[in-house]
């Protein structure tokens, strides 16, 4: 038994010709953010969108806390605890940002199937919702519609609604993506706190944000892993440098 | 923003009472057919309200719809022509010509259809939902049309119109007051819905599938859930037109039929809680109006409707009351 | 039962089969490039057959009615989407839905207007009268032959069209790639006319095809169009040769299960019965079948894309 929440084997993934996951096996570690980081098309949104379950590998196998979980749809892996955020914001536009927030109240604590008792007047999903609001920060904009919202509060409110679904594991797709210096830095420093809570896996393109947060960096390349390392390691591996860090780095 | 959230709501109390004082006026003044009007107003009201808890709510475009209003319908005709006979129904299941009964067998009997209805067209969405629902309708409307038993393509007339505990239903007043109970009873209903755990989960289906998953509710069950329930209420409706004509026909099953119902909603303002029966007012007034004009009227129908879907996208209680606001 | 009627019934389900083509090709095609569902497709069936039936009554040759079908057809085709149909491309499936559903409304009260509400009729041609024997000793009505000979024609003609021609290619890559298409320099708003008016001419055809068969009456282009919904959902949304697939499949099947149907229950049930039920559960099946099909392919047999 090893501490490992989240364990890939050998997966893989080809649509026609193109093999976009080649053999990937990684692991995520109780208490660690992991960073996945490769140029662009190199396969990580394939690979997330096979964690996450709404694409099914060729081969390979998934196994999350123990169980495997090939057969179980997106919503099924979200309620075995597996919280993602998406690279691009996926959110409930007309709902503002507290009802977004409260569906993913509502979906920990269960049935969905409750047909009579208004959402508005109730505190059990009112107040968690709301305290997630304001752990990231977005407590003042609770009322407003997700579509109205900016940018950056809308990877707030992803956050926020991953958040609350109280995950056993993060699976942060570009949580930084289209964020200003400063909310890099802000949410940089959120996330850090965060790992106590539950592990992240991290997909990320900022690469100050992945030095400074990541225990551990796999580099994805052609559907690959090259290295798995430290930052250290990372940042000294002849391999990457070539492929991928190129002389700049 | 309050504003447009009270407009809504000032909107919904004139229909109300327009809707019960109207007929109300029409039988002090001797003219009990406008009160047959509106109850034709009342239950075309109720059968888009169920159909706005799938496509309101749940941003389901069945154009099926009409399958349940004419099921619903021919459960009223089927029990009460057998009753009237002295006739047990199929299986020697008993006959009866009370309203009451007839509602419970055709909400459940619809319930029944459109789970496996509902099953299949919602492995697909878009506009595969569509055609699939409308397929399945013309599957009914074929059926009804090719069993001769029940009148065939001719319809089926019912004697007397069906009875209700305590009321005089062969009166056009009566019957109405029978008819906007379970209108508001209704409305009521997708009100609770739409508050409520279930109506919020099918809400985010509509707005962002993804995301629902996400957080771990399965999209598919909501729907077809939302589905089924959304064609009962249509098929209660078909039961009680049934009885208002005292005559059901495939007609009432029929693709134009299933338009209709989504332009009553359309016309009102979609997944708002009065938009059915602004819808519907609209909608056989202008029948009614111009139906006495000219013979030509869905002409001018089709006219008004291209210019709401092209012009007024919100509906009429949109125009009146603003954008719907979802917090 | 013998051969020569089985051979007849499988005939007459081809020929549905090609009407079937005619009417869904345009309505695939228009979907793959212009990602519209567009319910007066069938209105544009029943002006090929008014104008057909209208035009060969006047100049008293059926041959320049086919002509003015496919003209008016197309005419008509292009006027709605330069009109209004055009507008619905960014709108949602619903929108669509209503306002082509209104077109409907627009359209055949507008054709009860002009030609009133007793059907017209339409003769089979001289040339195509009579029929031809059939192996087996039975005979067959020449005119449904040269129908089912038209939908072979048209089909390798599309096929052709989309696959040699620049015109085709054009389409192909809107079908992949909006924007791109834009980027190349194609005018994409004459390329969508274009399109409209092709699927238009081709529902006309049929309809004016069908005239001669059945009565030419307003309501005539909405049964027809449902099936044709039946048929892409069964070949798979934007796929012409999945609607060429689907729609012989559904005319087969329709017409076999309404003729084969009440013989197998008659082996079970009384003759009366049997013909009741058959025909009831013959008027179902097509719908049967695609809801088999769905369970197992839910973007139909050739699924695209969109």
């Amino acid at each position: 038994m090893t501490d490992a929440i989240l364990e890939l084997t050998d997966i893989r993934k080809s649509f026609g010709a193109l093999k976009a996951t080649d053999g990937v096996s990684l692991d995520l570690r109780v208490g660690e953010i992991h960073a996945l980081i490769g140029p662009n098309g190199a396969g990580k949104s394939t690979l997330i969108h096979q964690i996450s379950g709404s694409l099914k590998p060729d081969s390979g196998s998934i196994r999350f806390q123990g169980q495997d979980m090939a057969g179980l749809d997106m919503a099924a892996r979200a309620r075995r605890g597996l919280g993602r955020s998406f690279q691009i914001s996926s959110l409930a536009p007309e709902f503002s940002a507290l009802r977004n927030v409260m569906l993913a109240v509502q979906a920990r604590q269960g049935s969905s199937f409750r047909f009579f008792r208004p959402v508005a007047g109730d505190r059990s999903l009112t107040e968690p919702a709301m305290a997630m609001l304001e752990r990231v920060g977005l407590q003042d904009r609770a009322r407003v519609p997700a579509a109205e919202l900016s940018h950056g509060e809308r990877r707030q409110l992803e956050v926020a609604i991953a958040l609350a679904l109280g995950p056993k594991a993060f699976l942060l797709d570009e949580p930084m993506a289209g964020l200003g210096p400063d909310g890099s830095k802000r949410l940089t420093g959120f996330l850090d706190a965060l790992r106590s809570e539950a592990p992240i896996l991290l997909v990320e393109h900022d690469m100050d944000a992945v030095f400074a947060l990541a225990d551990r960096i796999s580099v994805l390349v052609y559907g690959s892993i090259i290295a798995t390392g430290t930052v250290d390691e990372i940042r000294a591996n002849p391999e990457v440098r070539r492929a991928y860090l190129g002389d700049a780095a | 923003m309050m504003a447009g959230l009270s407009r809504e709501k000032t909107a919904n109390i004139v229909l109300a009472l327009l809707l019960l004082g109207v007929p109300l006026a029409a039988v002090a003044a001797g003219e009990p057919f406008y009160v047959t009007l509106a109850t034709r107003i009342v239950i075309l009201a109720l059968a888009a309200i169920g159909l706005n808890i799938a496509l309101g709510l749940g941003g389901l475009v069945s154009f099926g719809h009409a399958a349940f209003f004419g099921l619903g319908g021919y459960v009223a005709g089927i029990l009460a022509t057998h009753a009237f006979n002295g006739e047990t129904v199929l299986f020697g299941l008993p006959s009866t010509t009370s309203m009451p009964v007839i509602w419970l067998v055709a909400v459940v009997l619809c319930g029944l259809v459109a789970l496996p209805i509902g099953a299949i067209s919602l492995r697909t969405s878009g506009v595969y939902f569509i055609m699939i629902t409308l397929a399945f309708a013309q599957m009914i409307y074929y059926f009804a049309v090719s069993w001769p038993d029940y009148g065939g393509e001719d319809g089926l007339s019912l004697y007397v119109r069906n009875t209700f505990p305590g009321v005089n239903t062969a009166q056009p007043l009566p019957y109405f007051l029978v008819c906007l109970g379970v209108l508001a009873a209704a409305v009521c209903l997708f009100w609770l819905l739409r508050g409520s755990r279930f109506g919020a989960a099918l809400e985010a289906a509509r707005q962002n599938t993804t995301r629902l998953s996400a957080v771990g509710i399965a999209p598919f069950n909501i729907k077809l859930v939302a589905f089924v329930i959304s064609a009962m209420v249509t098929g209660l409706a078909g039961a009680l037109f049934a009885d208002l004509n005292r005559f059901v026909s495939p007609s009432m099953a029929s693709w134009q039929m299933s338009g209709e119902l989504i332009v009553l909603i359309i016309l009102g303002g979609k997944g708002r809680l009065f938009g059915p029966i602004a819808g519907a007012i609209v909608y056989v007034l202008f029948e009614f109006a111009l139906g006495g004009i000219t013979e030509r009227w869905q002409f001018f129908l089709g006219l008004m409707l291209l210019g709401v879907v092209l012009f007024a996208r919100g509906g009429l209680l949109g125009l009146v009351a603003g954008r719907a606001r979802h917090d | 039962m013998s051969a020569a009627l089985l051979i007849e019934q499988l005939l007459n389900g081809l020929q549905l089969g090609v009407m079937l083509f005619l009417i869904a090709a345009g309505l695939t095609l228009i979907f793959g490039v212009m990602g519209l569902i567009n319910l007066a497709h069938g209105s544009l069936y029943m002006i090929g057959a008014f104008a057909c039936a209208a035009v060969a009554a006047a100049t008293g040759s059926f041959w320049i009615g086919l002509a003015a079908s496919l003209a008016a057809a197309a005419a008509a085709g292009a006027l709605m989407e330069v009109v209004i149909v055009r507008r619905l491309y960014e709108r949602d499936h619903l929108d669509q839905v209503l306002a082509t559903f209104a077109l409907i409304l627009i359209l055949s009260e507008g054709t009860r207007w002009i030609f009133g509400s007793f059907p017209l009729y339409l003769d089979i041609p001289p040339l195509l009268q009579g029929a031809v024997p059939l192996p087996g000793g039975g005979q067959y009505q020449l005119y449904r032959l040269a129908i089912i000979g038209v939908g072979i024609v048209v089909a390798i003609g599309l096929y052709l069209l989309i696959s040699r021609t620049r015109l085709g290619m054009r389409i192909r890559a809107g079908e992949t790639d909006r924007e791109m298409i834009a980027a190349l320099g194609v005018d994409i708003r004459t390329l969508y006319t274009v399109v409209f008016a092709l699927g238009a001419a081709l529902a006309g055809l049929a309809g004016a095809m069908v005239g001669a068969l059945q009565s030419v009456q307003v309501g005539m282009g909405e049964p027809a169009l449902i099936l044709a919904f039946v048929v892409i959902v069964i070949g798979g949304i934007g796929s012409i040769k999945g609607a060429l697939v689907g729609a012989v499949l559904v005319g087969i099947v329709d017409t076999m299960g309404r003729f084969l149907l009440p013989k197998l229950l008659a082996l079970a049930l009384p003759a009366s019965q049997a013909n009741m039920v058959g025909a009831a559960l013959a008027s179902m099946l097509i719908y049967i079948v695609m809801a088999m099909i769905l369970a197992f392919k839910p973007r139909g047999l050739f699924a695209g894309h969109g």
